[in-house]
């Protein structure tokens, strides 16, 4: 017989399921699985209160590896599944694995719908810029010009950027992370559960099967500090080996300027995570390797109101079942009634 | 509230006996014809006559007004006995302008009575219309009792004083169309009037135009004694109780929302809009302080898809759609039959297919609810017969999906959807009550066992937020008892059939099937769903000439009552009318292997009593051969 763990006690260990990892040897999904795991229990909530959902892919495998209550769905639909779970039980705490394909092609409608709502869930979307699960075909993330199984010529249809998807569809949450870089990944999942409202995740996941090294700009030693910038609320951005480049707006376009010679991080863009309006957060999100170096980080996270909680408001409790409820016979007498007598 | 009547003051006519009429109001769809018809069956049912009626309306909102295709038509049967149909034939029939005249003629009854509004026979209807000359006057309507009143002249006479606007004024002449009939048929006038102060209380000109028009029309009757005679119907002699007049959607969503009530659950109900099921979704969202939760999804997919979040996080959760509906949910409903979840999914079937006939009838979806999604995918199916039947049919669908774990289609359609009968309001202790079980502990050693079953072949429903009883569901084949995704093929096939069995169990606690009429006939009709009343009221005729016939009525079609095959073996001959092409008809002789016939009308429209009579005679005859 099990014994629930106190809250205060848990531990990474606790979350781990006893079904075997399947992912391949290498995949980017290890480390994302053992951070999540390690966020968890510093969230101070019980382990039963954990829902995860997810649709189909790699990604969507999750779920089973989890000591928590799971649904393994359909593809496309682990936000709407999701979404039912909150609204009906706005109390437990949802998180929701998806991928580029899952999330984006195939349950686009569901992931933009959600959004908008703001219903309170973290949503993980793995992008690793192809079809893994069905080996090897390309996803709306994948690059143009991308040989793949399904685009032998070179991928023809122009690629989404989920960032920037989500900040249309007016997210209140967006974060993009590396599952290569295990320290900020912790920190931007624990940014991601404690936003209240649908907390939108990026992280760039290596398929190394399929489609390896796809992120490697971002996340080779060499190459990673001139190829990303670390966004941080209310401060300048800078990038560089040297922290000696930053970003700039000119007019309403960024630019790439070098420190020194009269231009001083006053004169750069500084970080606003609390803008009201998302503009300087999806500009940020269009700033795209090689042109630029892509931020990592929170780029946006502002308060609005749950759709859950909203209508939860207006929901009356429902008493213990009695055939004196009043309220339920008003409700059978609703309108003209007449009575038949004989 | 209950109201008593009166008779309407100072009718001054004869009056004649008369015990069934069938009315039909027509005009354009912004006439205001659904709502002369709504407020003519609210006073009928008030007064104490049994109705039924048939709204016809066209899928466009407003179609080209004076157009044929914007027309928009309401019947209503009301009776001084059982009825069960809005009937074949209409005795008056009320025509707003050139088009719904021409397009309703044909239904009126030899001899019968019509009224039109004189004022729109002019050449641009004629032309709307593509008539080349005016009915009123071609001989078109020879045969008939034709009475033309010049309704929009006198609208604006008496809703003139109120200071509307001139469109606002004509508006009102549905009212003045309603003041004659209820004159012609001796109803009260307060219900509607009642129901004008508290709809329109907020403008009080429009009501009070709307009221003043009303009694002009039925004072216009009694004035100028427009028909020589009116006609008395007695109230219906029916079972005696606290009455309302409930529509099949109304009826649907108040079983949804009681059945959870009474399970002590919210609801959770995730829709898409879709015509004819809607009002489903509209009833249901009205009723949040009874702790229903609405959710308008952002398309059928996650409205089925929410609603299995919602029953996996443990509340009542149904979800209500139409054919096309169903087609896209089918994938989730897979999942829902995988996952062994308690889902209502509604079909208010339409005319099919694709997107077919939106605001018309049709029972075309019964082998799309019993075998459509891939793989062996069973749920279990069940159909309601009438209108007021809709709210029991909804609450045993919830209680099947909670007490066996599964999916639980129900089969309505428009014309239950949107038909209405008067509905006696039941007492809360006679009610059904729904068992809900979560388990709080382990059922097995060491870890929970999500699809280990009980003695129904259910699994257990434990829910988010119960400690120790974490476990993961989804969309691959489970292991039995453990529920772990598992390949194995022996797995496979013993899952196959575990599902299956749950759903056949089924039968075992629900009614026999029930034979009315001669159980001792040779000739058997099978129905389900909305035939009933058109099948009950043609046998009623047939069996009135001394000839033996019985009827069977399914009401649960998968699994059927165990003593089916019986009942339908025991008859030397099977007829089954559907509003399809043979449907049940193939399941009966696949699964009886009876050499049944079926009887089949696809137009869109619900049977009438006499094509079930014919087609009851004919089956007589062939067997008296």
């Amino acid at each position: 017989m099990k014994v629930e763990v106190p809250v205060e006690s848990l531990k990474p260990t606790d979350f781990a399921s006893d079904q075997e990892v399947r992912w391949c040897p290498g995949c980017g999904d290890y480390a994302i699985l053992a951070q999540v795991k390690k966020v968890l229990p510093t969230l101070g909530i019980p382990k039963k209160d954990f829902v995860f959902v997810s649709g189909i892919g790699c990604s969507s495998r999750f779920p089973y590896y989890m000591e928590t209550y799971g649904f393994h769905s359909i593809h496309g639909r682990a936000m709407a599944i999701a979404s039912g779970v909150k609204v009906a039980r706005p109390e437990l705490c949802v998180w929701v694995v998806t991928g580029d394909g899952d999330g984006l092609s195939i349950g686009g409608n569901h992931l933009l719908h959600a959004i908008r709502r703001n219903i309170d869930m973290n949503v993980l979307l793995f992008n690793n810029r192809i079809y893994g699960l069905t080996k090897g075909q390309y996803s709306p993330t994948s690059e143009l010009g991308k040989k793949t199984k399904t685009s032998p010529k070179g991928v023809l249809d122009y690629p989404l950027h989920p960032l920037s998807v989500a900040i249309g569809a007016e997210a209140s949450f967006v974060a993009r992370t590396i599952d290569r870089d295990l320290k900020h990944m912790g920190e931007v999942l624990e940014r991601a559960a404690k936003h209240r409202g649908t907390s939108f995740v990026e992280i760039y996941q290596n398929c190394n099967i399929f489609n390896d090294g796809a992120f490697s700009y971002s996340t080779e030693k060499d190459t990673k500090d001139d190829t990303r910038i670390v966004l941080e609320h209310g401060k300048p951005l800078v990038f560089g080996k040297n922290r000696d480049k930053g970003i700039r707006l000119n007019c309403t376009e960024p630019e790439i300027v070098q420190l020194g010679d009269g231009v001083t991080e006053d004169d750069l863009l500084f970080h606003d995570e609390k803008a009201p309006e998302p503009s300087l957060a999806y500009l940020l999100s269009r700033m795209h390797h090689p042109h630029f170096p892509e931020p990592i980080g929170v780029f946006r996270a502002v308060e609005r109101p749950c759709y859950e909680n909203a209508l939860a408001d207006l929901v009356g409790d429902v008493p213990e079942p009695s055939n004196n409820d009043k309220e339920l016979d008003a409700l059978f007498h609703r309108g003209d009634t007449w009575e038949v007598t004989n | 509230m209950t109201t008593t009547t009166t008779a309407p003051h100072g009718a001054s006519a004869a009056r004649e006996i008369a015990e069934a009429v069938t009315v039909r109001f027509c005009g354009d769809s912004g006439d205001g014809m659904q709502l002369a018809g709504t407020q003519f069956t609210n006073t009928s049912s008030i007064f104490g006559n049994d109705v039924a009626t048939l709204p016809d309306f066209p899928a466009e909102i407003r179609a080209p007004a004076g157009s044929i295709p914007g027309v928009s038509g309401f019947q209503i049967n009301f009776s001084s006995h059982d009825i069960h149909t809005p009937g074949d034939e209409v005795h008056a029939l009320i025509a707003m302008n050139p088009a719904a005249l021409v397009s309703n003629y044909k239904d009126v009854v030899a001899g019968g009575i019509v009224v039109v509004n004189e004022d729109a026979f002019k050449d641009t209807n004629f032309d709307k219309a593509h008539l080349k000359s005016n009915p009123l006057d071609d001989g078109t309507l020879d045969g008939f009792r034709v009475y033309r009143v010049p309704m929009e002249k006198l609208t604006a006479e008496a809703a003139g004083a109120f200071g509307l606007t001139t469109k606002a004024v004509n508006r009102c002449k549905n009212f003045f169309a309603l003041g004659i009939v209820c004159w012609l048929y001796e109803r009260p006038l307060d219900p509607i009037i009642r129901w004008i102060e508290t709809k329109m209380g907020k403008m009080p000109s429009v009501a009070d135009a709307n009221i003043a028009t009303l009694k002009a029309g039925w004072n216009y009757c009694d004035t100028v004694e427009l028909f020589p005679h009116a006609y008395r119907v007695p109230k219906a002699s029916i079972a005696p109780g606290t009455y309302r007049k409930i529509t099949g959607n109304e009826a649907t969503a108040l079983g949804l929302a009681t059945a959870a009530r009474l399970a002590g659950k919210p609801l959770f109900y995730g829709s898409y809009p879709i015509t004819p099921a809607s009002t489903i979704l509209e009833e249901l969202a009205a009723l949040m302080h009874m702790g229903v939760k609405t959710f308008q999804a952002e398309d059928e997919i996650a409205a089925m898809a929410s609603t299995l979040g919602a029953a996996f996080a443990g509340v009542c959760a149904a979800t209500g759609t139409s054919g096309p509906g169903v087609a896209l949910k089918s994938e989730a409903i897979g999942l829902a039959v995988m996952t062994e979840l308690p889902v209502v999914i509604v079909n208010v079937q339409r005319g099919g297919p694709s997107t077919g006939l939106p605001t018309k009838t049709e029972q075309a979806d019964y082998l799309q609810a019993v075998y459509g999604r891939n793989g062996e995918c069973p749920v279990a199916v069940i159909a309601a017969a009438t209108p007021a039947e809709c709210f029991t049919m909804a609450m045993e669908a919830m209680r099947l999906a909670v007490e066996y774990m599964t999916p639980v289609m129900l089969l309505t359609d428009g014309y239950l959807a949107n038909g209405s009968e008067p509905w006696r309001i039941p007492k809360i202790e006679n009610l059904p009550r729904i068992k809900v079980k979560h388990p709080t502990s382990l059922n097995g050693d060491e870890h929970f066992m999500p699809y280990r079953r009980d003695e129904f072949g259910a699994r257990p429903w434990a829910i988010p937020g119960t400690a120790g009883l974490e476990h993961r569901i989804g969309g691959l084949e489970k292991q039995s008892v453990t529920g772990n995704v598992n390949y194995d093929p022996d797995n496979h096939q013993a899952m196959i059939i575990q599902r299956r069995e749950k759903i056949s169990k089924i039968a075992e606690r629900i009614p026999d099937l029930k034979v009315e009429g001669d159980a001792d006939a040779d000739l058997l009709v099978v129905g389900w769903g909305s035939t009933f009343g058109a099948i009950t009221t043609a046998l009623g005729k047939v069996r009135a000439t001394g000839k033996k016939v019985a009827h069977a009525h399914l009401r649960y079609l998968d699994p059927m009552p165990k003593n089916t095959g019986d009942v339908i073996r025991s008859y030397k001959k099977v007829i089954v009318p559907e509003m399809n092409m043979g449907q049940l008809l193939i399941k009966l002789r696949a699964d009886f292997l009876v050499d049944a016939q079926g009887v089949n009308k696809v137009k869109g429209r619900p049977f009438l009593v006499s094509e079930i009579e014919a087609a009851i005679n004919n089956a007589l005859e062939e067997l008296a051969k």
